[in-house]
């Protein structure tokens, strides 16, 4: 038994330096996540990748694969707690998917389908935020926001600009931007920015874009998230 | 270095950047001054700070924007803070606010019109034997009444600098009721490290193993197993972090420490840097202890100067080790030891994905070794007089003693030092509890205990804890108590993870249902849920133990959540009648079908 683990019973190979998500990517086995893309260095905070290993749950985006490894998955106690998360995260937004562009493409919404998510279940907090539509091409509505930093993470590790980041803490946690007025039409975005690709909510969107693609016909309209994304795609 | 748009500010943030350096490890200790000086970080602060440590303006606004000391609005010239903490309400701290707003015409959370002065909460503040407390402008307050509030008002008013009031306001007492091994028997500087210098970092590491000492920040770690990673573990630099957050509500023992026993400390640290071969230590100073510094600097020059710190230490041939203070800004979160290291190096503070762990890779991505500053008192003890004696005394698993910081219903309370095994019967007669009827045992992210469970043991095979030992008496809700806390984590939670950053503010919302008395049954179960998946989902122990003084006293009290709940079964946390009161006014009406 070396370099490979186990997932919901099925044997898997993995090169060191592997997370267990990387490893089940590569031999498409579908995982949920939301921050992660593996484009980038994993980020571990959305939690939905939880996985159980040997008894433990553990992120699996972040953890290291290792020999012997005994992960359950696709179970009916993680995709309930992973409900949950995606409750949360509609709860404490505002995310109105039939009148959001993002709609059908949507990671957030495409998973809330896969997981069999039917009802909000929490109170929802219709927290203020603000939406800036300062930049000539690309419109910032913090309302579907889920502070899954990838912007962030690819306008550092790929745009080298640090156009965003996050501010506040807990609950009033809030994407800023790389500015003095703190506007993105003062920042250094451009509209082929990377940062600009990977937003997996209509938080980030394109403008003079929208319905190009009609509702019916966009990427998870035709295919669950688990296929796509087991498939390679993920901006 | 690019230079700065706003030249006057820039001119008042010079001397700073001066004083602290510019390495981006230095940000948040230059914002904690700028701060000070302008009563908030403006914008333009930001710009000129980012452009002076080169680094993005989103860095700094992240910073200034996730510690509850510093403010991206003004906060005005007197900044005071009533300690949040479940013993200063049972002292009467709402009351106290309330009146101390009033009397200044201010409202809870805003600064008032001409800038002067703004009021708010804050977690504790550490004082909690001698509340109810606050922080002005960081300089704590204590044993709050109307007659010391009404003084604070005047000095306001009057516009007096906080370094010139009368020093009678800030006395904070020790409060020391039962002194053992660590508080009680003399030390003498340097006699550790002299220990350890004799025997070597190898047979000194080995002593520690003898000692069976674990960690005193609560979650018992063997410190032994620690230090001999990290001494295992290949860098450029090893680190010696010593953590004095104390965010924990009820736990005041480590202010103790710092205050009258800092050198025991310090050699710790030493003694620890030896067996690691650390050239560096750094001290986590909760910014609620900021009073402290500049006795601990003093503390830090004394031994400079008797050759307990520098180069060549006590004579011996490349034992170079330096201390250096950091403040924290007020967050919880960075007591936990990898957000705490991001703290250090300037960062805001979040928890870092495990594998791979501080011994290997912490400060500075160094092998590190970060540990409670108890523990490091008692490895100065252990240096001196060996394992064997340390592990005489306690219990088997629990070698050692244990400083309870005692506070609540209590006719004494302040801190007791026992040897592990104590009960918490022994300890509530001490005390002089009067009709004990339950105890918060390590602080809200410990056990709530009922009165039937007083005959439990304080050590790790029992009831681990950090220290913090919060009485009940008779007639006391303990659902208040259980509400408080669950807003102190709803506060405190860091926002990274959505279990924890979601999770801690709904179970505060349905506290607060509850209280306002429109929970049912359903929403005691839905605790129950919450508490489940925070615990199976959170990134660390913040999320992992929010849950549990809701989870501990639905369990052992669940009359004091019953008697509040209506009869049905479900009632929406949504009051349709009670949105519809803004148009009742508006139209003048409040007939029968003007309502639902
Ligand atoms: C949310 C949270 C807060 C913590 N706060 C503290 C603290 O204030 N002081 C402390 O020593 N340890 C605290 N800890 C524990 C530290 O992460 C770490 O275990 C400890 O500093 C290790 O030192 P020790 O082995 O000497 O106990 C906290 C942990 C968590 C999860
Ligand atoms: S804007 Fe999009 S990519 Fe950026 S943090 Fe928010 S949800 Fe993530
Ligand atoms: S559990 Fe809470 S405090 Fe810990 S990382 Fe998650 S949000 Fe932050």
């Amino acid at each position: 038994m070396s370099d490979t683990l186990t997932i919901d019973g099925k044997e898997i190979p993995y090169r060191p330096g592997q997370t267990i998500m990387d490893a089940a990517m590569a031999a498409g086995v579908y995982i949920p996540h939301l921050c992660h893309n593996p484009e980038f260095k994993p980020h571990g905070s959305c939690k939905l990748c939880m996985v159980n290993v040997n008894g433990r749950n553990v992120a699996s985006c972040t953890m290291p694969a290792a020999s012997g490894m005994t992960v359950l998955n696709d179970t009916p106690e993680l995709n309930g707690a992973r409900r949950s998360l995606l409750q949360m995260l509609f709860a404490e937004g505002n995310h109105l998917c039939p009148v959001c562009e993002r709609s059908g493409n949507c990671h957030l919404q495409a998973l809330a389908y896969y997981l069999g998510m039917t009802n909000p279940h929490y109170v929802q907090f219709y927290p203020s935020r603000e939406v800036d539509a300062s930049h000539p091409d690309v419109l910032l509505d913090r309302n579907r926001c889920i502070m899954c930093e990838l912007c962030v993470r690819a306008s550092s590790e790929v745009d080298g600009k640090d156009v965003f980041g996050l501010s506040g803490r807990g609950i009033q946690t809030r994407l800023v931007v790389n500015a003095p007025t703190g506007l993105l039409g003062d920042s250094a975005l451009a509209v082929s920015d990377k940062a600009v690709q990977v937003c997996p909510t209509g938080a980030l969107l394109i403008k003079r874009q929208g319905y190009r693609v009609p509702v019916g016909r966009r990427m998870f309209d035709h295919k669950p998230i688990s296929v796509v994304q087991t498939e390679g795609g993920h901006d | 270095m690019e230079p700065c748009e706003f030249p006057h500010i820039e001119q008042q943030l010079t001397p700073v950047f001066k004083r602290q350096g510019q390495g981006a490890d230095r940000l948040l200790q230059i914002l904690l001054e700028a701060q000070d000086i302008f009563h908030y970080i403006p914008a333009g602060a930001l710009d000129c700070v980012a452009a002076q440590l080169g680094v993005p303006r989103t860095r700094v606004e992240g910073v200034a924007g996730f510690y509850s000391f510093l403010s991206l609005e003004s906060v005005g010239e007197y900044r005071v803070l009533f300690s949040d903490n479940i013993t200063d309400h049972m002292l009467g701290k709402p009351e106290l606010m309330q009146y101390f707003c009033n009397k200044l015409w201010v409202e809870p959370g805003r600064v008032s019109e001409d800038d002067l002065v703004s009021v708010d909460s804050t977690s504790c503040t550490g004082m909690c034997d001698q509340g109810p407390a606050a922080l002005v402008n960081g300089w704590p307050l204590t044993s709050l009444d109307h007659n010391r509030l009404d003084l604070v008002i005047e000095l306001i008013r009057a516009r007096k600098p906080v370094a010139d009031w009368p020093p009678m306001l800030f006395e904070v007492g020790d409060n020391i009721h039962r002194a053992g091994v660590l508080l009680g028997e003399p030390f003498e500087a340097g006699a550790g490290i002299k220990a350890a210098l004799v025997r070597g970092a190898e047979a000194t590491l080995k002593e520690v193993e003898l000692s069976n000492l674990r960690g005193r920040g609560g979650a018992g770690f063997p410190t032994s197993r620690k230090w001999g990673a990290c001494r295992s573990s290949p860098g450029t630099a090893h680190y010696v972090v010593c953590n004095a957050d104390e965010g924990e509500p009820g736990t005041f023992k480590d202010r103790v420490l710092l205050t009258s026993h800092a050198d025991q400390v310090f050699e710790g640290m030493t003694v620890a840097a030896r067996v690691v071969g650390a050239a560096k230590g750094l001290l986590y100073l909760r910014g609620e202890y900021r009073y402290l510094l500049q006795r601990l600097q003093e503390t830090l020059a004394r031994r400079r100067a008797a050759g307990l710190l520098g180069r060549s230490i006590l004579g011996g041939a490349g034992f170079d080790f330096e201390i250096e203070i950091h403040l924290g800004a007020g967050a919880y979160i960075c007591g936990e030891e990898s957000a705490l290291i991001e703290s250090l190096e300037g960062k805001r503070g979040r928890p870092r994905n495990r594998p791979p762990f501080p011994v290997a890779h912490g400060y500075l991505d160094q092998p590190t070794v970060v540990d409670n500053v108890e523990t490091f008192a008692c490895a100065a003890r252990i240096a001196e007089k060996g394992g064997a004696w340390f592990a005489g005394i306690g219990t088997p698993e629990s070698s050692g003693s244990k400083i309870l910081s005692v506070s609540g219903d209590c006719a004494r309370p302040g801190i007791y030092e026992y040897p592990f095994g104590v009960t918490v019967r022994e300890v509530l007669a001490d005390c002089g509890a009067e009709e004990p009827f339950a105890v918060q045992v390590s602080g809200p992210s410990g056990t709530t205990l009922s009165w039937r469970e007083f005959d439990r043991r304080i050590c790790f095979e029992d009831l681990p804890t950090a220290g913090a030992f919060m009485v009940f008496r008779r007639g006391r809700d303990m659902f208040d108590a259980a509400s408080n806390f669950a807003r102190f984590f709803a506060h405190e939670s860091c926002g990274f993870c959505t279990p924890c950053r979601v999770g801690t503010q709904l179970q505060r919302k349905i506290m607060d249902k509850i209280a306002g008395g429109h929970g049912t049954a359903s929403d005691l179960e839905e605790l129950k849920g919450l508490g489940r998946l925070m615990k199976d989902m959170s990134h660390c122990g913040l999320g992992h133990t929010a849950p549990n003084p809701v989870l501990d006293t639905l369990e052992k009290f669940p009359d004091m959540y019953e008697r509040r709940l209506k009869a049905l079964a479900f009632e929406p946390a949504f009051d349709l009648d009670g949105a519809l009161a803004t148009a009742r006014r508006i139209t003048g009406r409040d007939d029968e079908w003007a309502h639902v």
